[in-house]
């Protein structure tokens, strides 16, 4: 079926204001934004420039808007958006560098700040594991398979806004962190997030929720956070 | 040209170049470098689990997971490394566990442990629980916690940056050059200590479960600095890819017990390893589903049976484990069927074909991860390798499952505790001035390509042939004329046009950089195949089907002299097991 590819044009080097592409693809059924996006790049403009690498959904590179919507452009199938002019941009919120693909350091610094390691003064026990509940571990399990593709930290209006927000991506590895059994860093962690540009800028917009490719509902991690720091004052 | 030094360059961002960080960041200056971000390598598309004999659900213990990976190997393993491999393990998984790693759990709280291919207990006898898992994210879960524990020790990382040249000279080791791919230009890294942990090379075929990065850089500037590669013929084919596009499903499904069925909805796997079944290594998995096929008993798609022609598929079918089950312990395995096979798993068997998937093969080194240059052991000073990229050689002909994130971990901690016992004797070496120059040359040409053939043309190819003619059955006929495709091929690419001359974020350049070393191993790869007149392993000639261990119980050792490959032998370590037929 063919269909149309408006797709985000921008490269500084050569000058010039960004401006939408149109590109033309016989799409086969089962082809995704990425199958298209190469065959563009094979054999209409070898220039066009995307980040790419696993496409099966697990590296996180291709996040990007499609349709108005964040997603992983591997696992997107093009039948399934069931249009045939798709519109395809960067990440918005970050600044774009080159076409799709964006300045990824806030989302990266962002990360760091929140602290997003095991922090536990006690020693472990020797030649053996912790011991963890099996239903402790379901609490974080979720959390844990973020793959920080940066979907959600780009479709928050509030990050938007205010890009000194650590963002849900940050505080979902901080909910991870936070309630995991074998953690000890919650006040290692407070100047961050109980912060006016840390939980308390979350104001539940909820589009995260929708943005993440991997069913985290990031809002419920942060409103997990905000109960413990409030809890924690008292 | 900006020179950076440290005393520690590491080159990839997978489980083993981050756990050798890890090492060395708590004693020294280093660096990593990855051609993406850390988080996105393909260590974290594993999924099935880790091996290691804890044995938290039966009596494992590390004799038997040494046996299993040697027998697995179709004893051209070096049994000193699969004895490393299996004694090590138990204290590597516990160790990322006290470093925060999200381990499933037994009921009474301990890591969770599930059966995989070719994983026994008592030398054979029934599966073994061995591999320890977290749900089927297991490489995801570690790979980020790795990285974690980087960001935790200040390690310098230089993401989006692509190593272009190695430079070794009198067998020393001076530093590489990569290029910064976000800004464009080259930059030198002087360094007392290089790391490979560039991974595998799935990108030669046509149907892989590997990323678009996986297409073996490290392993063609190492061929290129005038170093030998062993074992390249190895190549291994997994059984469940998803049909068409060889995405990965779990070994961990057969695990947790699922069934392979061919068109008749039999369990054809009872005729080729009547004792494990689904559970039996890759490399007779792999055969057996391919066998079914070829002799029509592969299952068909609607158009396949109206057209009456031969199915290329078989099912892989979880359906009687129950959708609460499947959720708990697969849910991965959920989203790519829907996603890439359009399948729902709790209702319906999944279509899947083998699907190309690890390198046995690779950068020869000790078991301290040090390089090695020759069969005589002897070290490259200042450069290391670990994981998918090098050959120790703990997997010989075919790699058991879940025993690729234990060897790039354990050996990327080995690997990065040579280098801190090492730096005191290593220093910064002079570099020859001409390889700046070279690589400038070489990055120009890229800027300036005139030809008329098309780059992603050339890559098709490569990966239809290689599937076709150098793929999991393998003769005599079909190889050479695979050696004369791949220098066709190669004389093709000096001829390649490529449009794009920005200098920032210019991945046409970086792509074409990336098809020169598919087309530079893949020689290799064929060549090795060609020589080897024996089946072993993964390497399977249907005109030499029996393994023949009085002439080939050795390693190859591929060297590039001019435009030729040259193959020299290294014997293999053999110690606690005397090689013996395998059945299963």
């Amino acid at each position: 079926m063919k269909t149309t590819f408006k797709v985000y044009r921008f490269d500084p080097e050569a000058g010039g204001q960004p401006r939408f592409q149109d590109f033309v693809v016989d799409v086969q059924k089962g082809d995704t934004i990425l199958d298209a996006l190469y065959e563009i790049k094979a054999h209409q403009d070898g220039s066009l420039v995307y980040r790419r690498s696993c496409r099966s959904g697990i590296c996180g590179s291709c996040a990007m808007k499609i349709n108005g919507l964040n997603k992983l452009a591997c696992e997107t199938q093009v039948e399934g958006l069931k249009k045939n002019v798709i519109y395809v941009e960067p990440l918005p919120g970050f600044k774009p560098i080159r076409d799709l693909a964006v300045d990824l350091e806030p989302f990266y610094t962002a990360l760091h700040r929140i602290l997003p390691y095991l922090i536990n003064p006690e020693p472990p026990p020797t030649d053996k594991e912790r011991i963890q509940a099996p239903e402790e571990f379901k609490k974080i399990e979720i959390a844990t398979s973020c793959i920080l593709c940066a979907s959600c930290t780009s479709s928050c209006p509030s990050f938007w806004a205010d890009k000194t927000y650590v963002g849900p991506a940050a505080l979902v590895k901080a909910f991870r962190y936070t309630y995991d059994t074998r953690d000890e860093g919650l006040d290692n962690r407070l100047g961050v997030m109980d912060n006016k540009h840390g939980l308390w800028r979350c104001h539940t917009i909820m589009n995260c929720n929708d943005a993440c490719p991997k069913h985290i509902f990031p809002t419920e991690g942060i409103s997990f956070l905000k109960r413990r720091v409030v809890e924690n004052r008292y | 040209m900006t020179i950076h030094q440290h005393e520690v360059v590491i080159i990839g961002a997978g489980m083993a170049g981050l756990r050798a960080a890890l090492e060395v960041a708590k004693h020294a200056d280093c660096a990593v470098l990855t051609k993406i971000f850390p988080s996105r390598s393909h260590s974290g598309a594993a999924q099935g689990g880790m091996g290691a004999a804890l044995g938290n659900l039966d009596n494992d213990n590390w004799e038997f997971h040494m046996f299993d990976t040697v027998k697995g190997s179709d004893y051209l393993g070096d049994q000193d490394a699969a004895e490393i491999l299996a004694k090590e393990a138990p204290e590597v998984v516990y160790e990322l566990e006290h470093l925060g790693c999200p381990f499933s759990r037994t009921p009474d709280g301990k890591i969770a442990q599930r059966m995989f291919g070719g994983h026994t207990l008592n030398f054979g006898e029934k599966p073994a629980l061995r591999a320890c898992y977290s749900a089927d994210y297991t490489g995801h879960v570690v790979l980020h916690l790795l990285y974690e524990q980087c960001v935790k020790h200040a390690v310098r990382f230089y993401s989006e940056f692509q190593m272009v040249s190695l430079i070794v000279k009198n067998n020393v080791c001076r530093g590489i050059i990569a290029w910064d791919i976000r800004n464009g230009g080259l930059h030198v890294f002087r360094a007392k200590a290089v790391m490979f942990a560039t991974g595998g090379y799935g990108r030669a075929y046509k149907i892989t479960t590997n990323a678009h990065a996986n297409t073996g850089d490290g392993l063609d500037l190492v061929l290129k600095a005038g170093l030998p590669l062993e074992d390249m013929e190895f190549v291994q084919f997994h059984p469940t890819g998803i049909y068409r596009n060889g995405i990965l499903m779990t070994e961990g499904a057969r695990g947790e017990g699922a069934y392979l069925l061919n068109k008749y909805g039999e369990r054809f796997m009872k005729h080729y390893a009547p004792t494990l079944m689904e559970l039996a290594p890759r490399d007779m998995t792999a055969r057996a589903i391919q066998t079914e096929i070829n002799e029509g008993r592969g299952c068909q798609t609607p158009e396949q049976k109206e057209k009456d022609i031969p199915g290329d598929f078989v099912n892989l079918d979880l359906t009687h484990l129950g959708e609460a089950r499947l959720r708990e312990v697969l849910p991965q395995i959920f989203d790519l069927a829907r996603n890439f096979a359009g399948v729902d798993v709790a209702k319906e068997p999944t279509p899947i074909q083998p699907t190309a998937h690890y390198s046995m093969g690779g950068i020869p080194c000790t078991t301290d991860g040090r390089v090695i240059s020759d069969a005589k052991n002897t070290v490259v000073r200042g450069l290391y390798a670990a994981g998918e990229c090098c050959c120790v050689s703990v997997h010989g002909a075919n790699r058991l499952g879940c025993n690729s994130t234990q060897d790039a971990t354990l050996y990327g901690r080995r690997t990065g505790r040579a280098i801190v016992r090492d730096l005191s004797g290593l220093i910064y070496e002079d570099l020859p001035p001409e390889s700046q120059k070279d690589t400038h040359a070489e990055m120009d040409w890229y800027f300036n390509t005139h030809g008329g053939e098309n780059a992603t043309d050339i890559r098709h190819a490569l990966q239809d042939s290689m599937m076709k003619n150098c793929g999991i059955y393998r003769n005599e006929k079909d190889l050479k004329e695979q050696l004369g495709i791949v220098k066709e091929l190669q004389e093709r690419y000096q001829k390649i046009a490529l449009k794009d001359r920005s200098l920032q974020f210019n991945t046409e350049v970086m792509e074409a950089i990336e098809l020169g070393h598919l087309l530079n191993f893949s020689e290799v790869v064929v060549i090795g195949a060609i020589e080897r007149k024996e089946s072993r392993g993964a390497h399977a000639r249907t005109d030499f089907p029996k393994r023949d261990d009085a002439n080939w119980l050795k390693h190859t050792m591929a060297y590039k002299a001019g435009d030729k490959i040259r193959l020299d032998f290294k014997p293999v370590t053999i110690t606690r097991f005397q090689p013996k037929e395998r059945k299963y």
